[in-house]
């Protein structure tokens, strides 16, 4: 469905120090510098995939989607989506996909979004008995059957983000981009929304590629990822063997009857938090068995879960890894 | 082709109701263009204490300045442009990702909005028309073949004015604004259409360069051939000038923007 081939994209940037100096030395002699904004990546998608984007910001995923939607012009290399290349914008290419970016609105700012629907409506050429039950469809599984008459103006945060996926999804895109879609709302709405666009990729095959600063949308969500820093592809594959490659740890978390002194569960791996009623351990894959064992036996142990280290914490140590090799090539350089 | 003239009508509609959202505000707006009504009043002053006589030999009391200026308030409302501004503003806030994600050309879209806007702009014009009318009835031509050719004029000059603001707002993709330009543009709008001035007033050597530009093309022609100035011959033959212009700005318009998307960077999201 979608292939990539040693796509970069660069970015020309005039640059400049501050101060009038040299702002009117910049009116005569203007500095500009390259940013390879995505440096040469490769990436094959197949039809109904989703697959996450995760990054440092800047790192080039919002770049790449641009590339894969049409808005951005590649500066080197092939993209081809569901055959068609992007940068084309033919009528056929732009019917099949949407992209949702979460800051910016298609819905038009005065009016309620059903005149948004509408529009779209007519422009993809959805005939009205369809777009009729589609809509009818989308409003029952997003509930937002009592807002979509109000002008948009006048919407909640997240009663907006609903209907800018409603709007989206009218014209039943195969492909689907998602640039943060979940930004800025609760936690209940985030979990609408992740429903929502499951369901929307179980019931009609769309593939999916999906960007978030919200590690759990990607959990969620994405059985593959692909991590991209630097705008290089640094990790295509499933998440779980990501967090093991880069965390080949668990987290053993026991509650505790009485309080056991740091020492004693020093002995057992390290460890992350510590209290009266609660202790949390890393250890090692390979020793869980082993430390969940000598724990039973020797701590006053009344409940036990081992789990994965938080998403979060394991894309900030790849983040952080992958910022001091630059650093430390740069030194060597 | 035929799936974006079947989505035009409710684009008409949905650009209607977002024209009118803001009812006052829009009223505003649209009255805001008074300075032909400014003009009409000074130049209206000068006819009283000696007539003014221009270039044809066509003599300008009161009431030749009256039809003129409120024809070129008409004129404004109908052609008024501001797809140049627009433009600027989705480049540099990359909001026109939005409008370049649909299957239907960014500049139909914006073309759509601007006519969307007319039914308010005729309903401004027709008491100024009615005005015009009751006031100064003696200086409108009489020969229907005029008012059968001011038709395609006006479309021409709604052309002229549209595709000059779209052929300016595409500089945006290349020199990051270009609404000084645009500034640049209105000031030589102002000048050489006729808008403040009429044409034949002009010094000799001033409207030959006026002649040689588009932007008579926009205001003047319409407002000169709504008052008579010329036979049905000479007004054909410019109104034949006016579409090669607009024919000139839509081919221009397109290239620039065929080559300047390339270079949008949808900043922000």
């Amino acid at each position: 469905m979608i292939s990539v081939r040693g796509l970069k994209k660069h970015y020309r940037v005039h640059k400049r120090a501050p101060g009038l100096r040299a702002a009117v030395k910049s009116l005569f002699k203007r500095e500009y510098t390259t940013v390879p904004a995505v440096d040469g990546i490769d990436f094959e998608i197949k039809p109904g995939e989703r697959v996450g984007f995760l990054g440092p910001n800047g790192a080039g995923k919002t770049t790449t989607l641009k590339v894969l939607s049409g808005l951005l012009y590649p500066s080197e290399g092939e993209v081809r989506v569901d055959g068609h290349l992007p940068q084309k914008r033919e009528v056929a290419f732009l019917s099949k996909i949407m992209l949702v970016m979460g800051q910016k609105q298609q819905l038009l700012w005065d009016l309620p979004p059903a005149d948004t629907f509408e529009l779209n409506r007519a422009i993809y050429d959805v005939p009205r008995d369809e777009m009729k039950k589609r809509l009818g469809n989308l409003v029952e599984l997003l509930a937002i059957g009592d807002v979509i008459q109000k002008p948009t103006r006048q919407l909640s945060l997240g009663e907006r983000m609903k209907c800018e996926l409603a709007a989206a999804l009218v014209h039943g895109p195969k492909v689907l981009f998602l640039d943060e879609p979940t930004i800025g709302l609760d936690v209940s709405m985030q979990v609408v929304m992740r429903e929502f666009i499951r369901t929307y990729n179980e019931q009609f095959g769309a593939t999916l590629i999906l960007t978030s600063h919200y590690m759990d949308d990607v959990a969620a969500l994405c059985p593959r990822v692909i991590v991209i820093d630097k705008g290089r592809l640094s990790y295509d594959g499933g998440l779980a063997e990501l967090v093991q490659r880069v965390r080949p740890e668990k987290r053993v978390a026991f509650r505790l009857s009485a309080a056991v002194p740091l020492a004693q569960l020093e002995a057992l791996g390290k460890v992350v938090r510590h209290d009266a009623a609660e202790a949390v351990l890393q250890v090692p894959m390979d020793q869980v068995n082993t430390v969940v064992g000598k724990a039973l036996a020797s701590l006053p142990v009344k409940d036990l879960t081992v789990e994965n280290p938080p998403l979060e914490e394991v894309m900030s140590e790849l983040f952080s890894r992958s910022r001091a090799d630059a650093a430390g090539k740069g030194r060597a350089a | 082709m035929t799936r974006t003239l079947r989505a035009l009508p409710t684009l008409l509609k949905i650009g209607i109701a977002e024209a009118i959202a803001y009812r006052a505000e829009m009223l505003v707006w649209v009255l805001s263009t008074t300075m032909p009504f400014v003009m009409w009043v000074m130049w209206s002053a000068v006819a009283q204490v000696s007539p003014v006589v221009g270039q044809s030999g066509r003599a300008y009391g009161s009431a030749a300045f009256s039809a003129y200026f409120l024809c070129t308030f008409m004129v404004r409302q109908i052609v008024a442009s501001w797809a140049s501004w627009e433009m600027n503003f989705e480049v540099r806030q990359g909001t026109l990702a939005m409008r370049l994600l649909r299957p239907i050309h960014p500049v139909i879209s914006y073309a759509m909005g601007h006519l969307a806007a007319l039914p308010l702009r005729f309903a401004v014009a027709t008491p100024v028309a009615v005005a015009l009318v009751l006031t100064a009835a003696a200086e409108l031509p009489h020969d229907p073949r005029i008012w059968a050719l001011w038709v395609p004029c006006m479309v021409g000059a709604w052309l002229v004015a549209f595709f000059s603001n779209i052929a300016v707002g595409t500089l945006c993709f290349f020199m990051e604004s270009s609404l000084k330009v645009m500034e640049v543009w209105l000031a030589c709008l102002m000048v050489f259409s006729g808008y403040l001035i009429p044409l034949d007033l002009f010094p000799p050597a001033l409207r030959v360069v006026a002649e040689l530009l588009p932007f008579r093309y926009q205001i003047g022609l319409p407002v000169e051939v709504m008052t008579g100035r010329y036979a049905f011959a000479e007004a054909a033959r410019l109104v034949a000038i006016q579409w090669a212009w607009a024919a000139g700005l839509i081919v221009l318009s397109f290239a620039l923007w065929r080559t300047g998307v390339k270079r949008f960077q949808a900043y922000g999201g």
